[in-house]
């Protein structure tokens, strides 16, 4: 018995309660960016390996926009719209000539894109770390902690920017366009859908929200050229782990990982906890390779 | 076999020579020019030709997965990286021998192709990607973060082992002997895997990337088949990383980043896929480019953006790479 209450005791409640909000914080920025992610392969076949730097040019833009304007509100919506705009660019050049090529050639074509855009950033931004005011700076109490606002009212903005993109898939004409390209790209375009343009308009959508969520996620820990490849693994994770192309899917393994790194981190060194979702992720290819989150009925 | 009536022959002046002389006349030219070029070229260039020709080792090993077995492979640094680690421990920890640094090397690049090898081709296309890309990141966090070990961000530094060979010859490495070693090594690396890709084996491997469910319905072990070919591949690699570290003696964690597999698939992308010696040509390419644009604009200057702009246009424009045009030649 005493034995017992000593492990209770050794177990750090608040700790975990904390971690369970940061948890579900970041789970809902990766779930903006993994979305995306799977959106794109999900209807193109595309793996997106430029997505981490279009989080991340995301972000740098919304620290230009801010600086000049002043206006956090207007960086988000200005950053989304460009790289949604360059999202649709890249597409176009890059993407569209290979529709009808083995799906490896566009892994290859985007991890260009990355590098290119990676090394764009660094190239005008430099490698100093650029961070953005956090637009509420308004406290609460958890604890011993000041807990910002803010980080709450991220995980709101990502759930609502979602649940919107999912009510447009729902109920929107271009929504609906999407989903049937999903389901049948031949009888689609048979029945005068304009694929292409649908191909174009999905990437936008998914560069979209990972320009949002870089913006986003811009306050909480900074900007800087690098974070691209780290958020691209873990939404490649989450994603996997997801199931690929099944968006409910990818938001309920985003909070998953997130929560797990989160709890973990509470033992071990922040650089290892990763190794937790990799570890994840190989036992889910392991033993459920269509995903964790798939009903298996279909 | 039918491959004696499909022998075509190339005219050169009245005579005329068979698809093998013409092979091996053109492979004997580029060895005597390799040979001899550290004896003409400056210090700099004789160093910049040794790591090309590593890099091109390293880019050749990934070509077995990538042009041979149809697997693109986003994870060889952890390979490469693991060949340096096991070299430099050997080096500090065991003995000063060159011969078991390179055999502690092979055996921990070896080691973590087996653990790649045994998850990761379970897998195809992208999964298969992704998966290797994971992997080496755990390794590259590993690495990193086992400080008492590995020496963490600092790497690990030590002194040059001697060229020797048993009872006949033991002296330091000059630049010069040091590029000979290296093409060596290379030039073996070179035969072997070609030996292997026109081997049966190897057939069986090119019917993977062709059809894998026929391949199968044949009755060939498909899942074994790419488990050895990711690690034969990985054991190159862990040699291009042993030769990396004899050369500039060190082991940093750098070099088990993503960035090293990702040039690594760029050189295989621009020299062209399946032809073994493309990405050697690829790895050339890429590093003059580089030096020249540096010498150019200055070391600030961001290569990777025209030199992206160059891959991604390859892939769109040129899939077959720039040795593309020989690629049936060179494997006949």
């Amino acid at each position: 018995m005493h034995a017992v209450s000593q492990l209770f005791h050794a177990i750090p409640f608040d700790l975990l309660f904390i971690q369970t909000v940061n948890g579900v914080v970041t789970g809902m920025i990766l779930a903006l960016i993994a979305s995306g992610l799977t959106l794109i392969f999900g209807i193109m076949d595309v793996v997106n390996f430029a997505h981490g730097e279009l989080f991340m040019l995301g972000a740098y833009l919304g620290f230009v926009i801010f600086v000049t304007t002043g206006s956090f509100w207007l960086a988000l919506i200005g950053a989304s719209l460009i790289i949604a705009i360059l999202g649709a660019a890249m597409q176009i050049v890059t993407l569209r000539p290979l529709i009808g090529r083995d799906p490896l050639n566009t892994i290859l074509v985007t991890f260009g894109i990355s590098l290119v855009l990676q090394n764009y950033a660094l190239w005008q931004f430099g490698p100093v770390v650029r961070k953005i005011p956090e637009p509420v700076d308004r406290y609460f109490t958890l604890f011993y902690l000041q807990y910002p606002w803010y980080r709450i009212l991220i995980a709101v903005l990502s759930a609502a920017i979602i649940a919107g993109f999912y009510l447009f898939l729902k109920y929107g004409k271009f929504g609906v366009w999407i989903r049937a390209t999903a389901q049948d790209r031949i009888m689609a375009q048979a029945m005068g859908i304009p694929v292409p343009w649908v191909f174009t308009g999905v990437f936008a959508i998914g560069a979209a929200m990972a320009g949002a969520s870089g913006v986003l996620f811009a306050p909480m820990v900074g900007v800087s050229h690098t974070m691209g490849l780290d958020w691209i693994l873990k939404a490649f994770i989450v994603v996997v782990v997801g199931g690929m192309g099944n968006l409910a899917g990818s938001i309920v393994a985003a909070i998953f990982i997130s929560l797990l790194e989160a709890y973990s981190s509470v033992w071990l060194d922040p650089s290892q906890a990763v190794i937790v979702s990799f570890v994840v992720l190989i036992l889910t290819l392991l033993f459920r390779p269509t995903g964790l989150f798939v009903s298996t009925s279909k | 076999m039918t491959a004696a009536p499909l022998e075509k022959t190339i005219p050169v002046g009245n005579a005329k020579l068979g698809h093998t002389t013409v092979f091996w006349i053109g492979f004997a030219v580029v060895m005597a020019i390799l040979i001899v070029a550290p004896l003409i070229l400056p210090e700099f260039w004789r160093r910049f030709l040794t790591e090309v020709l590593i890099w091109g080792l390293l880019a050749m090993s990934s070509d077995l997965l990538i042009g041979y077995t149809g697997m693109i492979s986003f994870g060889h640094s952890a390979f490469f990286g693991l060949g340096m680690y096991g070299a430099a421990g050997s080096l500090i920890a065991l003995s000063k021998s060159l011969w078991l640094a390179t055999l502690c090397g092979l055996a921990a690049a070896a080691g973590a192709a087996l653990f790649v090898a045994y998850f990761s081709t379970r897998l195809r296309d992208i999964y298969f990607a992704i998966t290797t890309l994971i992997f080496s990141q755990i390794f590259y966090v590993i690495i990193f973060t086992w400080t008492t070990v590995t020496g963490g961000e600092n790497g690990l530094i030590f002194t040059r082992p001697h060229l020797t060979i048993p009872f006949l010859y033991d002296a330091r490495f000059t630049s010069t002997t040091m590029h000979w070693f290296v093409l060596a090594v290379v030039t073996a690396s070179y035969l072997i895997l070609r030996r292997l890709t026109r081997s049966p084996f190897g057939m069986v491997l090119q019917s993977i990337r062709e059809n894998e469910p026929r391949t199968r319905a044949i009755g060939y072990p498909v899942e074994r088949y790419k488990i050895v070919s990711v690690m034969l591949s990985g054991l190159f690699a862990g040699l291009a990383g042993v030769l990396y570290a004899v050369q500039n003696q060190f082991a940093a964690p750098d070099f088990v980043f993503f960035l090293t597999s990702g040039d690594t698939v760029i050189y295989n992308v621009i020299g062209g896929i399946g032809t073994l010696v493309g990405p050697i040509v690829g790895a050339g390419f890429f590093q003059l480019a580089r030096e020249l644009l540096a010498r150019l604009f200055g070391d600030q200057f961001p290569y990777l953006i025209p030199l992206g702009a160059v891959f991604i246009a390859i892939i769109i424009l040129l899939p077959q790479g720039l040795l593309g045009f020989a690629r049936r030649w060179l494997n006949r």
